[in-house]
Formats: C-alpha cells, sequence, structure tokens
C-alpha cells in the first residue's frame, strides 16, 4: 500500500472540498472494499478522506418515503424495525450480503460505491480495462464463470457484487447526493451504468460529489417480498444469480409487481418488462414461468457462464413463488 | 512502544513470553547467518522506521479497558495496530482481506474485521481483543464453552471465532442452529469444528456452564 494523506471530516461540506483538487483522493468510511483494494495495489488514493464522523447515520420516515443515511451501516439497516416492517425485502437483500462483520462496517454509501469482485480487475499482473483503460479484458476469452450475461461490452464484462442494491433498484429508490454546487437526486437505476466504452465509470457520480441519503417511496410491496441469493456456498459468498421479487397481490391476483437481478450484469438489473406482463394476472407458477421468460430475453453467455442461462429464469420463478407464499 | 498491560491481562510467570523468545532468537539466528545484502537490507528497513516516526497521526484509543495513545501510520490496519505496537498477539492475521474472520476484534461493541480497518480511523473508540474476554484468571463462559465442546482442533481461526460468538449472542442472532450458522459464517475454521462451535454457542445461548 502506497503512503496517502489522511484527513478526517465532521461535515459533508468539509468531505466535499477535501476531494478538491484532487482527482486521486478518495473517501473512506467502513473501508472494506477499499482497503482491500488497497492492499492489493489494485486502487492507491494519494489522498483518503476520513467521513466516519459526519452524522449521516439516521434511518427516518417522513413525507412518503424512508430515507437512509449513506453512512448507516448494513447491519443497522437490515436489523432496522422500520425496515423490516416497510421494505423487508432490503432488509433480506442485505443479511444475504458478506458477513455479519463486514455488514457492521459497512455504509450503505460505500455498498453503493463497491467494485466488481470480477478476478481480472482485482489482479494487477492481468489485462483489466476497468482497472487500467486500454489493457484489454482478460475474462472476455478467460475464466468468465461468475460474469455477466446481459448488458456486456466488449470492453468488460463484470457484474455489480451488491445484493442491497439489487432490493433498492427494485424498490425504486433513488440517491441523494451533494456536489460544490448543491444536492441532486438520482434514480437508483441510472445511479449504476453499464460498461460500454468507459468500463472504469462505475456510475454516474461525479468527482467531487458525495451520496447523502438513499430515500425508498412508500409501497405496497411489504407482505409478498423476497431476496433470492444463489452461490457457490450457502452463505458469505457473492451472487451467482440473485433475485428481489416483491408483489403487491389483491387476493389471489398480482396487483403490481418488482423484479431485479443480481450476479448478471455490470449494475442492478431491473427487469421491468416481465414486472409488466406479471401485472393483473395471477399469482401462479405458470404465471411465473412466462414473466421470467421474458426476462432472460436478450440475454448472451460467455464460454463458462451459460448455466446462468438456466439458473436465472429458475431463480426468477423460485424467488416469485416465495414473494406469493406459494412455497 | 507500550508495554502497559490490560487489566484483564493475566501476569507472565517467568521472565520471558514464548513470543519474545521466539523474536529474540529468530535475530539472533538472522545475525548470525545474514549475508552482508541482507543485513543492508536491514539498515535499509531501519531508515524506513525513522521516517515513519515522522509520518504518524495521533490516534486515542482505549483498547481491552485501557486508554492508549498512539501514533500510527495511516496506512496500518488496526489488526497490525494491534499486533505489532501493542504486542496483543492473540488477534491473528488470516488471510489479511476480509475473507476469513481471524481478525475479528469488537469496536464499541460490535464485531468488526481488524485487517480491513485502519486503526487511524477508530479515534476515541473502544476496541476489545480476546484478551480483555477473560476477567483475570477466569475464562468468559464462550472461552470455557469452546474448551468444553472442543470448538477448536489447530486453533488458529479460534479468537475471532470466539470475540464473534460473543458478538452473535449479544446481536441476538443465536436463536436456532440456523441462525447461528449463518450469523457465524463470516468466520472460516479450516480444521472444520463448526458442529462443536454451534454447540458452544448454544450452550453460553441457554445460560452459560452445564456441567
Amino acid at each position: 500500500m502506497i503512503q496517502f494523506q489522511y484527513e478526517r471530516v465532521t461535515t459533508a461540506k468539509a468531505a466535499i472540498s477535501g476531494l478538491a483538487n484532487n482527482s486521486n483522493a478518495r473517501f473512506i468510511a467502513g473501508g472494506t472494499n477499499l482497503v482491500d483494494l488497497m492492499k492489493r495495489n489494485v486502487t492507491a488514493p494519494t489522498k483518503l478522506v476520513d467521513i466516519n464522523m459526519v452524522p449521516l447515520k439516521d434511518i427516518q420516515q417522513q413525507n412518503g418515503k424512508t430515507s437512509i443515511g449513506a453512512l448507516a451501516l448494513n447491519s443497522a439497516v437490515a436489523d432496522n424495525k422500520l425496515i423490516i416492517e416497510k421494505h423487508p425485502l432490503l432488509s433480506q437483500a442485505l443479511n444475504a450480503g458478506a458477513s455479519a462483520q463486514i455488514r457492521n462496517m459497512a455504509t450503505v454509501g460505500g455498498n453503493m460505491m463497491q467494485r466488481t469482485r470480477c478476478p481480472y480487475f482485482y489482479d494487477t499482473a492481468l489485462p483489466c480495462n476497468k482497472r487500467e483503460p486500454g489493457s484489454g479484458c482478460g475474462a472476455l476469452q478467460g475464466l468468465n464463470r461468475m460474469h455477466a450475461i446481459f448488458g456486456t461490452s466488449d470492453k468488460c464484462i463484470a457484474v455489480h457484487p451488491s445484493d442491497m442494491c439489487i432490493a433498492l433498484v427494485a424498490l425504486d429508490a433513488s440517491v441523494v447526493v451533494a456536489g460544490p454546487k448543491g444536492e441532486r437526486r438520482i434514480p437508483f437505476e441510472e445511479f449504476h451504468r453499464l460498461p460500454g466504452n468507459q468500463p472504469e465509470k462505475d456510475n454516474t457520480l461525479q468527482n467531487n460529489e458525495m451520496i447523502i441519503s438513499v430515500e425508498i417511496p412508500d409501497n405496497a410491496f411489504n407482505k409478498n417480498a423476497h431476496y433470492m441469493k444463489v452461490r457457490d456456498r450457502a452463505s458469505y459468498a457473492f451472487a451467482l444469480v440473485s433475485v428481489a421479487a416483491a408483489l403487491h397481490m389483491d387476493g389471489k391476483v398480482i396487483k403490481e409487481a418488482r423484479l431485479a437481478m443480481g450476479g448478471v450484469a455490470h449494475k442492478p438489473w431491473r427487469l421491468k418488462e416481465a414486472e409488466q406482463a406479471l401485472a393483473g394476472k395471477p399469482a401462479t407458477e405458470e404465471t411465473f414461468r412466462q414473466a421470467a421468460k421474458i426476462a432472460m430475453q436478450g440475454a448472451k453467455a460467455f464460454k463458462y457462464n451459460a448455466f446462468k442461462l438456466k439458473l436465472g429464469p429458475n431463480v426468477i420463478v423460485e424467488a416469485l413463488k416465495n414473494a406469493a407464499g406459494l412455497v | 512502544m507500550d508495554k502497559s498491560k490490560s487489566k484483564y491481562e493475566p501476569e507472565r510467570e517467568g521472565s520471558e513470553s514464548r513470543r519474545d523468545f521466539l523474536k529474540k532468537s529468530s535475530i539472533l539466528t538472522a545475525i548470525a547467518v545474514a549475508p552482508v545484502a541482507v543485513a543492508k537490507a536491514a539498515e535499509h528497513n531501519l531508515g524506513e522506521k525513522i521516517s515513519a516516526a515522522f509520518e504518524t497521526t495521533p490516534v486515542n484509543v482505549t483498547v481491552n479497558g485501557v486508554k492508549k495513545q498512539l501514533n500510527v501510520e495511516p496506512r496500518s490496519t488496526l489488526l497490525d495496530t494491534l499486533r505489532e505496537q501493542l504486542d496483543l498477539t492473540g488477534t491473528k492475521k488470516g488471510c489479511d482481506y476480509g475473507q476469513c474472520g481471524a481478525c475479528t476484534v469488537h469496536v464499541n461493541g460490535q464485531r468488526v474485521l481488524s485487517c480491513l480497518s485502519l486503526a487511524v480511523m477508530h479515534e476515541g473508540q473502544e476496541v476489545t481483543t480476546i484478551e480483555g474476554l477473560a476477567k483475570g484468571e477466569e475464562l468468559h463462559p464462550m472461552q470455557q464453552a469452546f474448551i468444553k465442546h472442543d470448538g477448536f482442533q489447530c486453533g488458529y481461526c479460534t479468537p475471532g471465532q470466539i470475540m464473534s460468538a460473543v458478538a452473535c449472542i449479544n446481536e441476538g442472532h443465536a436463536s436456532n442452529e440456523a441462525d447461528i450458522r449463518e450469523f457465524m459464517s463470516g468466520n472460516i475454521c479450516r480444521c472444520g469444528a463448526y458442529p462443536n462451535i454451534v454447540k458452544a454457542i448454544q450452550e453460553v445461548k441457554n445460560g452459560g456452564q452445564k456441567s
């Protein structure tokens, strides 16, 4: 790890000015991903701005939405009574991610900013357009079992690693960010981006901006929600495929649905067409199969991840069955 | 180096600990066999140490109930600071990348991974390590339970397992076996002592030591 300048701040304003004039300065909160990347020399900031003392930990309910501070810990959000009652999908997704120790350190904002776990990104001896633009993509012709099947480019086929973000994109969340010119809101779906020709950019946050909070609008999905994560071992592993499913039921008929997938794309993958196909239909396995078929349209596998083309729709069906209470 | 001991740390008997002996004997061995190039590298290391003294940041932390004023390099992890600067080597370095849980300690009562945390980020906080769990000669109930149920073989993951297990119960995540297994999944045991670790946690959860 190279040496860096360390600055501790107590306000968001000081944090944002702490980044000024240094494109190689980074915020540090939990550090669970950044310290790991710094130890491996994948990233080498020359300055760290410690934002842990900025008061952004509150979880509040007001004006028709739940607001979660960017520095709320993953464990605090997962165990929060309001979140469990109003947005159980989020609580489930959080508890499916990482380990209890890491959830006690990782923040909501940091979770959103975490980098891909693509092994080519992590190994500085190998090419990676995300780590070193123009060096090539090792995964494209390499070991790509964990990689994306949606929205890939010939520059990058890495996947976004978060579970929390899959629930947030399904729940129509938005991200409040602050910069030198004030605050703006980014719909969660537009926060993370596809790789295209710039895989080094994971999201649409500007260099001098800071995540302040995440807002989830009130919804009627709390009775029928399920987060299903399939991985190589039962716990403490990244998703091969995960599905966030939430239904607003009217008796046995689906009034409205929310569906998103993890482990399949460079961003949390929202499945709007499948959601539309579910609306107004009876909650049966047949309905869910149809929706899953629609969801998988456009999927493209690589040499070692073709299993995701089969696993994906199966997990969608299982997650929906669980959400609907059919199992 | 701060040598003041935690109030819970048992007095060492005899003049030297095993670790001190190992340190000294390996230095002597190194001197005896060192070619000139190695000696030069050691000199270089000394230079680094001197320059580090000018690049440290003060941080106040309470470790096992004792207030410490430390000067740390910003890039020192909490794990390395505990082990190398405070001589608290009970906390183990397993993978050093947040994948194994051997380095688990409590910060302000919450279990965290000391390998993924920079020491400088813990200003004003309270850190508890495995050395701070026992009260004098009296082991913590979880330590007792690990011994009773054979919750280890090689023992390398054990300090992390025990710190995690204590927190797991405090968090309310130990109500049944499935819960315990899920919320202890961040502590890997290469020897596979999991069934016994679960038994130890269940016993402490259900009211401590039964004969």
